[in-house]
């Protein structure tokens, strides 16, 4: 299976997922620069973290226009599947492939630590290997991570099961101690309609390796592997 | 073709967070200015643009605030000036 990491000026988090692919999947991994126009045969694309143009006018608004987002934005609608990580997430949700936004973080504050959340929908292409209601030690590292929709918007997305996962506190449940950036429904990730769009603030492919702190990301490429090459 | 440049103000929606009007507000109140009730804080741009007239030239900086200045899920926009340059 082969995994295309699209490349933006100021991806940072690009060599992550190529790592996490590569190394710790054992499949195949390419990068695509964002000025290309083909996907170069890749079955999964990941949007991955960083400051794509340095998170001018509002992060990933400028990167949605990069020529290799057209292609990602096909791919997407054909049913393909999409990891949007962190920046990912904010350049997804810009492109219309999610719904939503990504606003600065209730604190002020950038925040860099490891998280706690809980897997709210075990039944996607991305959370197959993991159980519902299972507690993953993921980190985040953002500033701006406050998911916000309005009400129609988080009650359709709730009432799909498009809400994959949510920060929680030690006991399993969302307080808003536990909430790193002030998301609405203490939101971490979503789906799209389809289920084929993931988009999340915390970073899966930091958290494979035992030498990273976390292993608990790795179900997630995993799952993908499962279900892509089936 | 004249030239304009428009001035457009981009604001966080009502009943939208605003963690940094909040603490701008807090440091107003702070400051003494106690009358002080809300602060939003948003973005001014200032866009020239060739344009056969001015409405040509706001009809255009609406739609460039449509399509990529303002996030149509969180922020509102105006024109605030329109003026040939």
């Amino acid at each position: 299976m082969k995994f295309g990491i699209v490349t933006f000026p100021g991806s940072n988090c690009d060599y992550d997922a190529f790592h996490a692919v590569t190394d710790a999947l054992g499949e195949e991994a390419q990068y695509l620069w964002h000025r290309e126009h083909d996907l170069a045969g890749s079955d999964v694309i990941v949007l991955p973290g960083g400051f794509s143009y340095g998170d001018y006018l509002r992060a990933g608004a400028i990167a949605r226009f990069s020529p290799i987002m057209q292609e990602v934005v096909a791919h997407a609608k054909r049913g393909g599947p999409v990891l949007a990580i962190c920046n990912g997430f904010q350049i997804a949700c810009e492109a219309g492939l999610l719904p939503g936004a990504l606003l600065r973080n209730e604190s002020l504050s950038f925040v860099a630590e490891t998280v706690r959340l809980r897997v709210e929908n075990p039944e996607t292409m991305f959370t197959a290997g993991y159980e519902k209601g299972q507690l993953l030690r993921i980190p985040i590292a953002h500033g701006e991570g406050r998911y916000t929709a309005d009400e129609e918007t988080l009650t359709r997305l709730e009432g799909e099961g498009r809400v994959v996962f949510r920060y929680v506190g030690a006991d399993g449940r969302p307080d808003p101690v536990a909430n790193p950036n002030g998301s609405m429904h203490a939101v971490a990730g979503i789906v799209s309609e389809g289920g084929n769009v993931l988009g999340m603030m915390p970073h899966p492919e930091r958290a494979v390796d035992p030498l990273l702190g976390s292993v608990d990301g790795l179900a997630l490429f995993e799952s993908l592997l499962a279900r892509v090459s089936a | 073709m004249s030239n304009f440049r428009v001035a457009v103000h981009i604001v966080p929606r009502r009943g939208i967070l605003d963690p940094q009007g909040t603490a701008v507000a807090h440091a107003l109140q702070t400051l003494g200015f106690s009358g002080v009730a809300d602060v939003k804080v948003g973005r001014h741009i200032v866009i020239d643009v060739a344009a056969p007239d001015r409405e040509a030239a706001n009809r255009s900086a609406r739609e460039m605030c449509e399509k990529l200045l303002a996030n149509p899920v969180t922020e509102d926009f105006e024109i605030a000036t329109v003026e040939q340059s």
